[in-house]
């Protein structure tokens, strides 16, 4: 092996201090040409405060037109090992559960064809291996999908699904998300591999308003767990909680209700259900003694995205209460009409949600087959140009 | 091997493997039947099941960029102590799924002694949702991993203890992609250019398509124009504020520079709807200084606001619902910090952001 180590004062810096250190990660893998000239490069960037990666890049595999982020380094005749290191998206199995043996697979897989540094995980929920050269991409796929993994998605199409953990280690998960996100994944293959739509469209799951995977911010369709009847309440789990005193349930528990449906007379607890919101506090802070309602679904949102091009937006309700069993045959027939109304009329690089402002949700809806609903909105119009259809 | 061989064994659209490989039994004898659960120390959760089995988990910090020697140590961490059973959370950090009690507090231990330490749970600061920066971003206005290692030293004691008032989420994102959770962070930080791209004539013509270059611009800023006799767009300065999306589009827009690039911090944004409604994050501080390897000025700014907020909300208040309830000029006081015209919005329907009541706090104390 050539030396080429570099000095990297100003990242030595960050070997130093309590939090785990991501300069440490990469020197662990030095043993690679490739990292130690990503070190290098990147100390650079450091020294000059700018990037140093060419704009773009378009690599992949055969059959697929997505799953792969190619990237070029702007220096490559100083640090030729990074003139290519290009990222791979590997889907991750739902809930991000693993064993060893399938972690020490994918190392070696990585360690065969690339620089051993990952991303566990890509925001989206990929595992990325970060950094390897095109001849090697071929070679990686072929052994990931004899391990069992395919890529995730990248470009204009599904993006790789993700949720909580829900049913598997959470007491407050209304429907199995795990099980709801493999299926998306699984029936959608097309659609997240070879890049069809105007622009990204991406679904998460949350088993619960508390929405561990923030699918209400980061995902054009978020499905939120939830329930339609009562809360449902131990007693003698409320008596546990007021005698233990670290909780104020008059104050900490009914105070902070945001519809005020909470009673607490200092012995018992009553809660007007028809006008709880399923907000989760009281649940959230009295585990023991609450629980959600046993007639489960999910509420299904719509649109969210990051502000380019028209401003950021957070999903808004589409169908209140949907029951969410296997096979998800309404589910998969919503996501239909959308997808050709979308597909068909969206402009290029334009989010659904950038879509539905656009013509509209009154016509939105009318164009997926669906009934306009209170729970829709905030509040009815405020202006009065109204399109009527006579 | 012929090409047609290959070609026939080649395996597509198999999808990832299904969870239920990857699951310790525990959790598949009580898949759907767990009662409720407990945090009996930091970074510990402990859940019952109505079976009455209990599922030990031990959360540990990672820096999210991880070497596969971490992840094989992490795997041989995971068979000594769990059976070799593990998960990755939401936020990036790893999880060991135990059965036996006994094996939790070596197991912490073992993990510290690694150097990842475990927290993250309750009302702490957990790990930092972040992106990639320098280290892979043609488009990044800052590095990723180098500000969340500065900021989470400089927070650590908040990642071991639960001692804030409500859940406190920090997000960073190198451009305004923002890519990752900062818009509805409690702390976000958000790298911003301040500049107009430096526009390549020569090469734009060839290199980008010029309609959707000028269809990218969110303020209408770029027009097309012929320039030295080539087709190519020019930027109407005065309407570019400097989001860089012409740059994604087409690569003759370089928008870096290393002068004039730094970090905005946003705060108040929230996703869960306990108590108050999902809320976007809003602007604190438009702009501090790229200042790497530990970026000072952000560090200190973001500790600040923890510092301010932890003494001053109520008891399960997110940052949001404490600024909604004692107001923006009380939040701007406490903080020390400067309210400017940057922090009024100027872009489409910017005026619901204006206040318009005469409901003011006007008490010269506080």
């Amino acid at each position: 092996m050539t030396d080429k180590k570099y000095p990297t004062p100003l990242l030595d810096d960050l070997e130093k201090g309590p939090w785990p250190s991501f300069v440490k990660e990469i020197k662990k893998s030095a043993k690679s040409p490739m990292v130690q000239d990503l070190l290098g490069l990147l100390e650079r960037s450091y020294e000059e405060k700018i990037g140093h990666w060419k704009h773009g890049g378009l690599v992949g595999v055969q059959g697929y037109g997505g799953g792969v982020i190619g990237r070029y380094s702007d220096l490559p005749a100083e640090f030729p090992d990074v003139s290519e290191f290009h990222t791979i998206r590997v889907n991750q199995p739902s809930g991000w559960f693993y064993t060893s043996d399938a972690l020490r697979t994918l190392c070696d897989i990585w360690d065969r064809h690339g620089s051993g540094l990952t991303n566990m995980h890509g925001s989206t929920g990929d595992i990325v291996f970060l950094g390897t050269k095109t001849t090697e991409l071929e070679p990686i796929f072929s052994e990931l999908t004899a391990a069992g993994f395919d890529l995730g998605g990248s470009g204009s199409d599904m993006r790789t699904p993700s949720c909580c953990n829900g049913m598997a280690r959470c007491e407050w998960a209304c429907y199995d998300t795990m099980a709801f996100c493999n299926d998306v994944t699984q029936t959608y293959q097309d659609e997240l591999h070879r890049p069809a739509f105007p622009y990204k469209f991406k679904i998460k799951a949350s088993g619960c308003p508390n929405d561990c995977v923030a699918s209400i911010a980061r995902s054009d369709m978020s499905v939120i767990g939830t329930w339609r009847d009562d809360i449902q309440i131990d007693p003698a789990a409320v008596k546990e909680y007021a005698l233990a005193g670290k909780l104020d349930i008059g104050k900490d528990v009914a105070g902070r209700c945001p519809t005020k449906v909470i009673d607490w007379d200092g012995t018992t607890l009553a809660i007007d259900n028809s006008n709880c919101v399923k907000c989760m506090h009281c649940i959230n802070v009295m585990p023991k003694a609450l629980s959600p309602g046993k007639d489960r679904g999910a509420t299904i949102l719509i649109g969210a995205k990051a502000p380019i091009v028209q401003g950021a937006l957070l999903a808004s309700v589409l169908v209140p209460f949907i029951k969410l069993e296997q096979p998800y045959e309404d589910v998969k027939e919503l996501i239909a009409a959308m997808w050709d109304l979308w597909a068909e009329h969206g402009k290029n690089r334009e989010r659904i949600g950038e879509f539905i402002q656009r013509i509209g949700l009154g016509n939105f809806l009318e164009q997926i087959g669906l009934d306009p609903a209170p729970e829709m909105v905030i509040q009815p119009r405020t202006n009065p140009y109204i399109f009527y259809n006579l | 091997m012929s090409a047609d061989v290959v070609k026939a064994k080649r395996k597509t659209d198999i999808g990832p493997p299904n969870y239920t490989k990857f699951l310790p039994p525990i959790i598949k004898e009580n898949y759907g039947k767990w009662k409720y659960h407990e945090v009996p120390q930091p970074g510990v959760l402990v859940h019952t099941s109505h079976s009455g089995a209990k599922l030990y988990s031990v959360r540990a910090a990672t820096p999210r960029l991880l070497s596969i020697e971490t992840l094989r140590l992490f795997a041989s961490i995971a068979d000594e102590f769990t059976g070799g059973f593990l998960r990755f959370t939401s936020r990036n950090n790893v999880e060991f799924l135990a059965t036996d009690e006994g094996k939790v507090a070596p197991l912490i231990a073992r993990l510290k002694k690694e150097g990842y330490p475990v927290g993250g749970i309750g009302p702490s600061i957990t790990n930092i949702v972040h992106t990639q920066g320098w280290v892979h971003c043609h488009s990044a206005a800052s590095d990723a991993s180098g500000v969340v290692k500065a900021l989470m030293d400089e927070l650590y004691p908040r990642f071991e203890n639960m001692d804030l008032p409500g859940k406190t989420r920090i997000a960073f994102a190198c451009c305004l992609n923002m890519c990752g959770a900062v818009h509805c962070s409690d702390i976000a930080v958000l790298a911003v250019h301040r500049k107009p791209p430096k526009i390549n004539h020569a090469t734009l013509g060839k290199t980008c398509e010029i309609p959707s270059t000028v269809a990218a611009c969110p303020t209408g800023a770029i027009r097309p124009a012929t320039v030295d006799g080539k087709q190519s767009v020019e930027v109407i300065e005065e309407q570019c504020m400097f989001c860089g999306n012409c740059f994604t589009v087409c690569p003759s827009m370089t928008m870096a520079d290393p002068e004039n690039d730094g970090i905005s911090i946003w705060v108040g944004g929230k996703v869960s709807n306990a108590r108050h409604e999902p809320m976007f994050s809003k602007l604190a501080i438009p702009y501090l200084p790229n200042n790497p390897p530990r970026w000072p000025e952000v560090t200190a700014a973001v500790k600040n606001i923890v510092d301010v907020y932890a003494k001053n909300a109520r008891k399960f208040e997110r940052i949001g619902e404490w600024i909604e309830r004692i107001g923006w000029p009380k939040f701007f006081k406490l903080t020390g910090i400067e309210f400017t015209k940057y922090h009024l919005d100027d872009f489409t329907h910017a005026g619901e952001s204006f206040k318009r009541s005469a409901q003011l706090r006007h008490s010269s104390e506080g």
